[in-house]
């Protein structure tokens, strides 16, 4: 029970950041800049719930959530204004958003936001009514998981049945047919589901702080932006993959921190499955796909 | 040394069922610029990518200089001192004139003796290039100088230059030219790849004509008469019977206007004017046919009666939705990892809100497959899986079969069999019957012909609209006076 508790507690940022990957992804957006917009979604999230004037119960917390999402957008406008405006590859903005993000958060926890007794560099922690409720009581799993299960069921039937998904993916897979054949504004629709995805990725900073870490800590992320790529990729950015690739991920984060402490097998075994599993998969896929193109 | 500097005899290469060239022939003398003129897919770049070993041909013997020779790439041709531009530059944008220059050789890339050759080669050349230059800040023109440059670069004696002036403007051109003509003055070759009749007649020595994949007239272009080359490239007689010859001329009464456009230009991301002041209008119930070279402008023209482009000047008044089939099939029309269901949702999805009627989308793609004979299993297919004319027919259908009360259409039969092009030449018929204003461009004039009541023409950026004669027209394309 403790590890299923464990597992759902770690997959739960896992998940979320694998969503905003696949959303990116699929509007042909690569927004490997995930992680920094979860740290920009944790930042804002502690600064709001730290200094949360009220102790009321939700509206605390609904405005860490909140200041998450904006700033986690914000993040990500930036790279999408670059992109859209000036032609600025993503792949290179967004790392270098994420570099700022991670170093400007230590800044804060070093600077402004740190905890009054100026020891540890980490912000004070966050006001009670800003704390994420708990899903089962006496343990850490928390509704976050439940938001992040809700927010991909959410992705993927706009992704399925909306007029607006519809405009995602078509610009995603060839944006010059989007453009010709559809009269999709294609320059606008990846804009918006680039921002969005930066949204969710903030959303999983948030929820971060406000149902695990309940501070801003250092290296809050130790890359979930990062594994999110590979979370996504592994559910073939289907929305309601990313659910399971998630807990799968989560999974085995979970259980290399087990093993390392319980039989001494280095947690980086972890890293070596992970790899070999997206490995795996990437080539069953592109098996496939020779073995349709060969038979026409 | 021999006076002739290439000889290609009985070149013949297939492409699968196509003969792209038949027994074609060229002789190039040294100290000469040799014109090859052709219509578009003539085979004149086939014949050249031959020459410089690019491709093999299926039969037929190359001398160079009395040898005759065998080349099993570029390298060899190199060797052998033939040198190619192509029509679209071959350049890194993000590196420089010198190691643009560099790049293919062998050995160590030493920059100073690079610049060094470049200057030298430059001053000898009079072709004026900054070694330290990054290709992307040079305009079109000094691109075009560093490709001959780089084709001159490995001591080449036979240059041949693929429609040089096709990204240029008119005084690059005519500046290129000349630089060609002096460049043979020394004793090398220049073969000019051009459809460009004038260019040909005031530039060059000699001139041969290809059509449809063999040599059709050769001779000293002092001999040449406009009439004998326009009359040797298009052909006396009609090649191509698969079109019905006047079937276009029953238009069935013009009704309102359609279509229109007053005094519209438009310019490229370079500023170039790729069309000038056009006026044209189109009515319902009829075909208009566009006539053009490639590169006149007649590209832009179909995406801004479309909608697809907007112009940079003028006025245009089309509907808000017109029916379009661009050339491009595979990247600007289908999406080809969607089924055939999500690619008829691709009408009106940049205007769509809400929730998607999946049901009624994938009702009309079955209706759609059944009427326009789509040979699918079922509207959930993916589009990669169809044959071209499928394909093709599926967007004829998706273009034609809804609220669209204009069409235009870009080579629709492009890549496909004669039965299917008679299965959408049908479809546009219909289309027009039923009250559509249709535009219609082929780089095939007999398809324009075949389907069009009006044909304008565009040469240079602008419209004519000439006799509906194929003499006349073919003088039009060539921007030659009408007679």
């Amino acid at each position: 029970m403790a590890f299923v508790v464990d597992m759902l507690v770690h997959a739960t940022p896992l998940m979320i950041t694998g969503l905003a990957v696949a959303i990116a992804f699929r509007a042909g957006v690569w927004n490997i800049g995930a992680d920094g917009q979860f740290i920009a979604g944790a930042t804002a999230a502690a600064w709001v719930g730290v200094s949360a004037p009220v102790e009321i119960r939700w509206l605390a917390l609904i405005a860490a959530l909140v200041a998450g999402v904006i700033a986690g957008a914000i993040w990500a406008a930036g790279a999408a204004w670059l992109r859209s405006r000036f032609g600025v590859l993503e792949v290179i903005s967004t790392i270098m958003l994420n570099f700022i993000a991670t170093y400007g958060a230590s800044f804060l926890v070093r600077g402004p936001l740190q905890e009054p007794t100026h020891v540890y560099p980490q912000t004070s922690g966050i006001v009670s009514g800003a704390h994420m409720p708990v899903l089962v009581s006496g343990t850490r799993l928390h509704w976050g998981f439940v938001i992040g299960t809700v927010l991909a069921a959410m992705a993927w039937w706009v992704m399925k049945y909306s007029a607006t998904g519809f405009k995602v993916r078509a610009s995603g897979v060839n944006p010059f047919a989007a453009r010709s054949a559809g009269l999709i504004d294609v320059s606008r629709v990846t804009t918006i589901a680039f921002v969005v995805s930066g949204a969710v990725a903030g959303m999983a900073g948030a929820i971060e702080v406000t149902g695990v870490t309940f501070a801003l800590y250092e290296n809050i992320s130790p890359g979930y932006g990062y594994t999110a790529i590979a979370v996504a990729l592994l559910a073939g950015l289907n929305p309601l993959g990313v659910i399971g690739t998630g807990i799968l991920f989560g999974a085995l984060e979970t259980a290399a921190g087990t093993m390392q402490r319980n039989i001494g097998i280095p947690s980086t075994t972890a890293s070596v499955i992970e790899a070999v599993v997206i490995l795996a998969v990437i080539a069953i896929a592109q098996l496939r796909a020779n073995r349709v193109t060969r038979t026409v | 040394m021999s006076d002739v500097a290439l000889e290609l005899a009985s070149i013949t290469k297939r492409f699968g069922q196509l003969t792209a060239l038949d027994a074609a022939a060229l002789r190039a003398r040294r100290g000469t610029v040799h014109a090859l003129l052709g219509e578009n897919g003539a085979g004149k770049t086939t014949l050249m990518r031959i020459a410089f070993g690019m491709l093999r041909p299926d039969a037929g013997r190359i001398t160079v200089e009395g040898a005759e020779r065998s080349f099993a790439s570029p390298t060899d041709a190199i060797a052998a001192g033939i040198g190619m531009v192509h029509q679209h530059f071959t350049l890194v944008p993000a590196m420089t004139v010198a190691e643009n220059i560099a790049l293919g050789g062998r050995g160590r890339f030493r920059p100073v003796q690079i610049r060094d050759a470049i200057l030298a080669l430059s001053d000898r050349t009079g072709l004026a290039v900054d070694p330290s230059a990054r290709i992307e800040d040079l305009p079109a023109g000094a691109q075009q100088r560093v490709e001959i440059l780089k084709a001159l670069s490995r001591d080449t004696r036979i240059l041949i230059l693929d429609e040089p002036t096709a990204v240029l403007t008119p005084t690059e051109s005519r500046e290129l030219l000349q630089k060609a003509r002096e460049l043979v003055s020394e004793g090398g070759t220049a073969i000019l790849i051009t459809h460009k009749l004038r260019d040909a007649l005031e530039f060059a020595d000699d001139i041969t004509v290809l059509r449809r994949g063999s040599t059709v007239w050769s001779g000293s272009a002092s001999e040449a008469t406009e009439e004998a080359l326009v009359a040797a490239m298009l052909g006396g007689e009609r090649l191509n019977t698969e079109f019905e010859p006047n079937a276009g001329t029953t238009t069935a009464g013009a009704g309102a206007t359609v279509l229109s456009l007053q005094n519209v230009g438009v310019r490229d991301t370079t500023g170039v004017e790729r069309l000038v002041s056009v006026t044209l209008s189109v009515h319902a119930g009829e075909i208009i046919g566009i006539a053009a070279v490639e590169g006149n402008g007649q590209r832009e023209l179909l995406r801004v009666l479309s909608g697809r482009m907007k112009a940079s000047n003028g006025e245009v008044r089309i509907p808000p939705v017109v029916g379009f089939i661009p050339e491009d099939r595979h990247r600007d029309a289908l999406i080809q990892d969607f089924s055939l269901r999500d690619n008829i949702a691709l009408l009106g999805a940049g205007a769509r809100r809400g929730v998607v009627n999946w049901t009624a989308i994938g009702k009309r793609t079955r209706d759609l497959i059944q009427d326009y004979d789509v040979r699918a299993p079922d509207e959930l297919t993916p589009a990669r899986s169809l044959s071209g004319g499928n394909q093709q027919k599926l967007v004829v259908g998706r273009e034609i079969d809804g609220s669209q009360t204009a069409l235009v259409a870009e080579n629709p039969s492009r890549g496909l069999d004669v039965q299917a092009t008679a299965a959408v030449h049908t479809r546009i018929r219909a289309a027009r019957d039923a009250g559509m204003a249709v535009v219609i461009y082929s780089s095939d004039l007999d398809e324009v012909l075949a389907l069009a009541g009006r044909v304008v023409v565009v040469h240079a950026g602008k419209v004519s609209e000439p006799p509906r004669q194929y003499d006349s027209i073919g003088r039009a394309m060539l921007g030659l006076a009408v007679k």
